[in-house]
């Protein structure tokens, strides 16, 4: 007789987000995190909660979650600071402007509001934006939110609905019927769910994650005033286009008054220091967009570390190898926005039920072989 | 811009003066960076004008004539790779590439919260005397203070001499503890001298140990305060209260390189060499020990990065002070009943007005960090984050740059400085 029906690996959003819905459909749940809840990766992301296009399997997931966050947002706390300020995708020449027709195409098609604005409409949204600017892609249901504390949030619904909550709780090792823990205890369970972002990998070698460092920058309250978050559409050549080194510009306002800082990313890279000289890209690439930025006073930089796969969609579902477990993790810089598709996703492949979405795009099958072995990615 | 040299030294307190003028006078180019105008840091403050502290007149005349390059206004704001700084400059900002660094950036006060805390016209101990040192008219004001150890004496000094009148000084100390800490003095001769000149001019004003602030009051500013004094509780109307509980080190450019540290200080070998090669730390960095232990380590560090021969008599000295900085961790020690005068509605970060409540749930820093916004602001957690430390044993997290709220643009690295070409994207 197991203690629980499932047990889940790691306490940042996506673990979070599962033990609320789970919890909620009746399922005993344990959440194990080694330090404390939504403190992770989850603590260092910008919480854009967006919808993205870059293939039609992430367009699914991403227009799901987005709505799903957007029918949560009215019973979350203030805290979550959730802000429906919409996205403003820029477009700096006409070759972008011409792509822009094309993507509102792409978003209406998945239901996704989508417009256009012009050079006149654009300046009128946002009149800190340095001129020279052609127009945008406007997604007004795009939102933002504070990912730690929404985390947290999830964590605690569950826990009020009777799922058990460790923290501080280190797991060394993950079997069939439950999860070893570093201090020789053991969790039984039907279901393992490893939702551990980065770290994934350490309990499940072979799964194909690696970090994708990123930097941020916040700057102190009473910023200049941005409507959207705003992004460029370059974002989508510079940040997933090239092997190396990217930046992209990246710009939120938060409830706060202050204004956070994007973006950067060093595939592979697994350290926490910042790098002065990407850091130096980044500011210069945001400076354009921005002018004036220079002056503005930043309270702090960090990093984090986004957990990406190699065809930039997370991994959810059962292990192909391993029936006993459930992969939820490898959400590269999407972790926040789609959190809430993630966890109904793999929940309903849990109770054996059919999902809003086709899950297939996003089973760990297509990387892990029947053998447990990685599969070579075509 | 940047600025090349064999010795940066950041803080120019005394202990920060004595390094610089070991290591110039041996030969070293040395730059020396302070946030404030003059040299002196806090507890030299003003001396560089009116020169009557002989032993602040010394050192000071020593550095003006010792070669340093001394560039005030200048605060260390990040470090972009081993041997940068980033320093920022009023409207500008410079890099500085270096050999060696000396930190002796000081201390700051420990706050306690307790209910009107945050009220206009209450400050902290020292924090009142930089300013009536500064100009704040305080005479014919009434004025209480409270804390632990020599500073309240040094502060009453200092705005008794200005014509504020002080209405009581309270120890929190025990009594035990308290004469122990005096008797210990014997043994530090200047301390002793130091310590009993404070206290003539002041042997009229009422003061007690084991006594202690429990609340301030007032509408908009500070009217009274409710005081602890051996078990009885005592009323005192007021115009300003300095409420402070001794010293912490300021660490922030210590962590910022990555110099380990360890009980709240940086951790060095004898050549006062921190766990990262060529960096010393000097001062209130190595634990609280005040103007001695800050010029005897920082004589120490100064010919130690000029490979000079250390004086035996130094050494000896070193050995002393450190015994002295070890009873005043003791004396100081903030009692149990001041971490429990915090009601849930009073602030713990004023910054981002975080009330204790807030904290409800929160099992450690990173937590109140993420979840209540402790320290996420303007001060960068200066404040809360060491009485959160005094409340709840909860330890900092890593500094992260700007060691100060900076101009984005001073964070940008001069292209001369760089080791590296920077690759444009």
């Amino acid at each position: 007789m197991s203690a629980f029906d499932c047990v889940i690996v790691g306490g940042g959003i996506v673990g979070a987000a599962l033990a609320d819905v789970l919890s909620a459909e009746g399922v005993s749940v344990a959440l194990v995190e080694a330090r404390s809840i939504g403190t992770g990766t989850t603590a260092c992301g910008m919480g854009h909660l967006v919808a993205m296009d870059d293939n039609a399997a992430e367009l699914a997931l991403t227009a799901w979650s987005v709505a799903l966050w957007r029918e949560l947002a009215d019973g979350l706390p203030r805290t979550v600071e959730y802000d429906a300020c919409g996205t403003l995708w820029l477009a700096a020449d006409d070759e972008e402007m011409a792509a822009v027709s094309a993507k509102v195409a792409n978003y209406r098609a998945a239901g996704v509001r989508a417009e256009v604005l012009d050079s006149a409409a654009l300046y009128e949204a946002e009149p800190a934006l340095a001129p020279g600017l052609v127009g945008a892609l406007r997604v007004p249901e795009d939102a933002v939110l504070y990912p730690p504390v929404a985390a947290r949030t999830f964590a605690l619904r569950a826990q009020a609905r009777g799922a058990r909550l460790m923290t501080g709780c280190q797991v060394r090792e993950l079997r069939p019927g439950g999860v070893m823990l570093a201090n020789g205890e053991l969790l039984t369970a039907r279901h393992v769910v490893l939702a551990a972002g980065v770290a994934s990998p350490l309990l499940c070698p072979g799964l194909p994650i690696s970090p994708r460092k990123g930097h941020l920058l916040i700057t102190r309250r009473g910023a200049p005033v941005v409507h959207h978050q705003l992004v460029e559409l370059g974002y989508l050549k510079s940040a997933h286009g090239t092997d190396g080194a990217s930046v992209a510009f990246n710009a939120q306002p938060r409830v706060t008054g202050q204004l956070l800082l994007g973006s950067s990313r060093q595939p592979g890279d697994g350290t926490r220091e910042v790098d002065a000289k990407l850091l130096e890209r980044m500011l210069k690439r945001a400076a354009l967009f921005l002018p004036g930025l220079d002056g503005l006073q930043a309270l702090r930089v960090w990093t984090g570390l986004r957990p990406a796969t190699p065809d930039g969609l997370p991994l959810l579902g059962p292990h192909p190898e391993k029936p006993w477990l459930w992969l939820a993790c490898g959400h590269e810089g999407l972790g926040i926005t789609t959190a809430t598709g993630s966890a109904r996703l793999v929940a309903d492949q849990l109770l054996g039920r059919a999902s809003v979405i086709d899950a297939r795009p996003y089973s760990p099958a297509r990387f892990l072989s029947a053998s447990g072995h990685e599969v070579a990615h075509a | 811009m940047r600025e090349v040299c064999d010795l940066v030294v950041v803080g120019a307190g005394p202990g920060g003066l004595a390094a610089a003028c070991r290591a110039a006078e041996a030969g070293l180019d040395v730059l020396v960076l302070d946030a404030q105008p003059e040299p002196g840091g806090q507890v030299w403050r003003g001396e560089a004008r009116q020169g009557s502290n002989r032993l602040a007149r010394r050192w000071l005349t020593r550095f003006s004539a010792s070669g340093a390059r001394f560039r005030p206004g200048a605060r260390v704001i990040a470090a972009p790779e081993p041997g940068v700084l980033l320093v920022e400059e009023g409207p500008s900002s410079f890099a500085v590439r270096y050999g060696r660094a000396v930190l002796a950036t000081g201390a700051r006060e420990r706050f306690l919260p307790f209910p009107g805390w945050t009220l206009p016209g209450v400050l902290g101990v020292s924090g009142l005397q930089v300013l009536v040192k500064d100009g704040l008219p305080i005479r014919g004001k009434r004025v209480v203070l409270a804390g632990t150890g020599p500073l309240l004496l040094a502060a009453a000094a200092t705005i008794h001499s200005h014509g504020g009148e002080v209405l009581y000084i309270a120890e929190q100390a025990s009594a035990a503890s308290h004469w122990g800490f005096a008797l210990q003095l014997w043994r530090q001769p200047a301390k002793l001298l130091q310590g009993a000149l404070m206290s003539a001019k002041l042997v009229s004003v009422p003061t007690s140990t084991d006594a202690w602030v429990t609340a301030a009051e007032g509408e908009r500013r500070l009217e009274a305060v409710r005081l602890s004094v051996r078990g009885r509780e005592e009323h005192l109307h007021c115009d300003y209260l300095g409420a402070a509980y001794g010293l912490v080190p300021n660490l922030e450019v210590a962590r910022l390189l990555s110099c380990e540290t360890s009980a709240g200080a940086v951790v060095v070998d004898d050549r006062l060499e921190t766990r990262v090669p060529k960096v010393h730390a000097v001062g209130e960095l190595l634990g609280i020990g005040g103007v001695d232990q800050a010029l005897v380590t920082g004589e120490l560090a100064g010919l130690v990065a000029a490979e000079q021969p250390v004086p035996l008599e130094l050494e000896r000295s070193w050995h002393r002070v450190r015994t002295f900085a070890a009873q005043l961790a003791r004396h100081d020690a903030p009692r149990a009943e001041l971490l429990r005068l915090a009601t849930p509605d009073t602030l713990l970060c004023r910054c981002e007005d975080v009330p204790m409540s807030a904290l409800e749930g929160c099992q450690n820093l990173r937590e109140a960090r993420l979840y209540a916004r402790l320290g996420m602001g303007a001060c960068q957690g200066r404040t809360c984050g060491t009485a959160a430390q005094t409340l709840f044993g909860w330890t900092g997290e890593d500094v992260r740059p700007p060691c100060l709220p900076a101009r984005i643009g001073s964070l940008r690295i001069p292209s001369d400085v760089s080791s590296t070409p920077t690759r444009e994207s």
